[in-house]
């Protein structure tokens, strides 16, 4: 009853590729920011906070149509990423993944600032009087103070990727094998007649794949606090 | 035969630190001149007298608004010239009040650190000089998070003294301790002193406590040196 077509196969491998690649992608850029936002003051800085926020509070078709209209094959930035470096976003499983990582970018940011935020700066001071220079303190003291929250971002922003559909869906259509992911095959499963059933089975693996991701980032952010804490 | 404090520091030494500086701190103005050599030079003074703020400028955790820190030949700080050596570069080791283990790094790994930065290659002889000066052996494989507050103390010191610092700071390192933990750490710093021969700047506003390691010491109240002098200055 609960068996998957080929198609349905299709959906799930897409929809982990398009999560991964985006968590990834999206990883050292969240970092960057983050630690802008939890450690610099520039001018501009609430406004550069509110863009990073902004997918969060914009309606997620609104995001979709505003990376069509910059990232588009005809669209200016779009044409020079083609152009120039041969890499294409419209209706490819590319710019599924580009519409999750900017859909998840402010959680990822988020969990990954307050977790900075909260890192004991003496600690810095020590190891820069230990010769440490910036790039090193940052590597061997900023960044292992702040695995568990960079952990719980990466798992936001998986989580949010996995159940993108709005922007994803507006910006690169729901094409089977390239662009429909998990949520978008669940969606058309049930825009036909007695398609839910056949949706069960997708909905069934989204639930195992979001409660494996869950149990397996609280088990790496507990072994992480746990190396930070003694044990 | 008892040895007055005045003998312990070699008398071949030169000056080999020269404080002069200068820095608000909200209303309170810091205004200190001194001097030190080898041996361990105790600044002493009450809480709030800027102790902790003059060493924070010698390691170059705080810009003096103006003035001049000279260690050895080397000019560490100097307003007028603009001269700011980074913290890093400074080779100078701090052992602070609380510590400051790097807590997601072992005991071994925390001791190793100044020499990583330092981009030195293992050297097994000093590593297990100051573990068995500092009796920190049995901890190396443990976590700060694990260790007492004696312990980390002693540890912090050997962190600082594995980096090869020039100059070692000890910012009131027992005052997280009781009295009878201090009576256990205190003679590792005179081993420190004395077989290290480091020259060390101690922060201490406890008398009885420096005592017996003071070669000289500065008397700072107020933001302000009130005297230079040997062990007879330690008086509440």
């Amino acid at each position: 009853m609960f068996e998957l077509t080929p198609q349905d196969w299709t959906a799930v491998a897409l929809s982990l590729r398009v999560a991964v690649v985006s968590t990834v992608v999206a990883l050292p850029f969240g970092i960057a920011i983050a630690t802008l936002l939890a450690r610099k003051n520039f001018k501009g800085k609430s406004l550069v906070d509110a863009i990073v926020l902004l997918p969060l509070v914009l309606p997620p078709v609104v995001t979709g149509y505003l990376l069509l209209i910059t990232f588009g094959r005809k669209a200016p930035v779009g044409a020079f990423l083609a152009d120039y470096f041969g890499i294409v976003f419209s209706f490819r499983w590319t710019g599924a993944a580009l519409a999750c990582g900017i859909m998840a970018f402010p959680l990822m940011v988020r969990a990954i600032r307050l977790s900075i935020e909260a890192i004991d700066r003496r600690l810095e001071d020590a190891a820069a009087t230990l010769g440490a220079n910036r790039t090193w303190l940052f590597l061997t003291v900023t960044l292992p103070l702040a695995l568990p929250g960079i952990i719980a971002g990466m798992m936001l922003a998986f989580a949010r990727a996995l159940g993108e559909f709005g922007a994803t869906i507006t910006f690169v259509s729901n094409i089977p094998g390239e662009t429909q992911t998990i949520s978008a095959a669940i969606y058309t499963l049930t825009q036909v007649p007695g398609g839910d059933a056949a949706a069960l089975a997708l909905v069934i693996v989204a639930v195992i794949i979001s409660l494996a991701a869950l149990i397996a980032s609280e088990w790496l952010a507990r072994r992480a606090t746990a190396r930070l804490h003694g044990s | 035969m008892a040895s007055t404090p005045r003998d312990r520091a070699p008398a071949w030494v030169l000056i080999m630190l020269a404080v002069d500086v200068e820095k608000k701190l909200g209303a309170f103005a810091l205004n200190a001149q001194f001097e030190s050599e080898s041996g361990a030079t105790v600044l002493f003074g009450p809480s709030g007298a800027g102790k902790t703020s003059v060493i924070n400028m010698i390691a170059g955790l705080l810009k003096p608004d103006r003035g001049r820190i000279v260690l050895d030949s080397d000019v560490l700080f100097d307003g007028a010239a603009r001269i700011d050596v980074p913290v890093w570069r400074r080779r100078i080791g701090y052992v602070f009040q609380e510590g400051r283990l790097f807590p997601h790094l072992s005991v071994r790994h925390n001791l190793d650190y100044g020499r990583w930065m330092g981009g030195h290659a293992a050297a097994a002889a000093a590593f297990t000089h100051v573990v068995e000066m500092l009796d920190i052996g049995p901890l190396l494989d443990r976590r700060p998070g694990r260790l007492s507050g004696g312990e980390r103390q002693r540890v912090a010191v050997g962190r600082a003294l594995l980096m090869r610092p020039r100059l070692l700071l000890l910012d009131e390192p027992l005052a997280s301790l009781d009295a009878a933990r201090k009576q256990d750490i205190l003679p590792y710093f005179e081993r420190l002193r004395d077989e290290a021969k480091v020259p060390m700047i101690y922060v201490s506003h406890d008398a009885a406590e420096v005592r017996q390691i003071a070669s000289r010491v500065v008397r700072l109240d107020g933001g302000k040196v009130t005297a230079t002098g040997g062990v007879e200055l330690l008086t509440a």
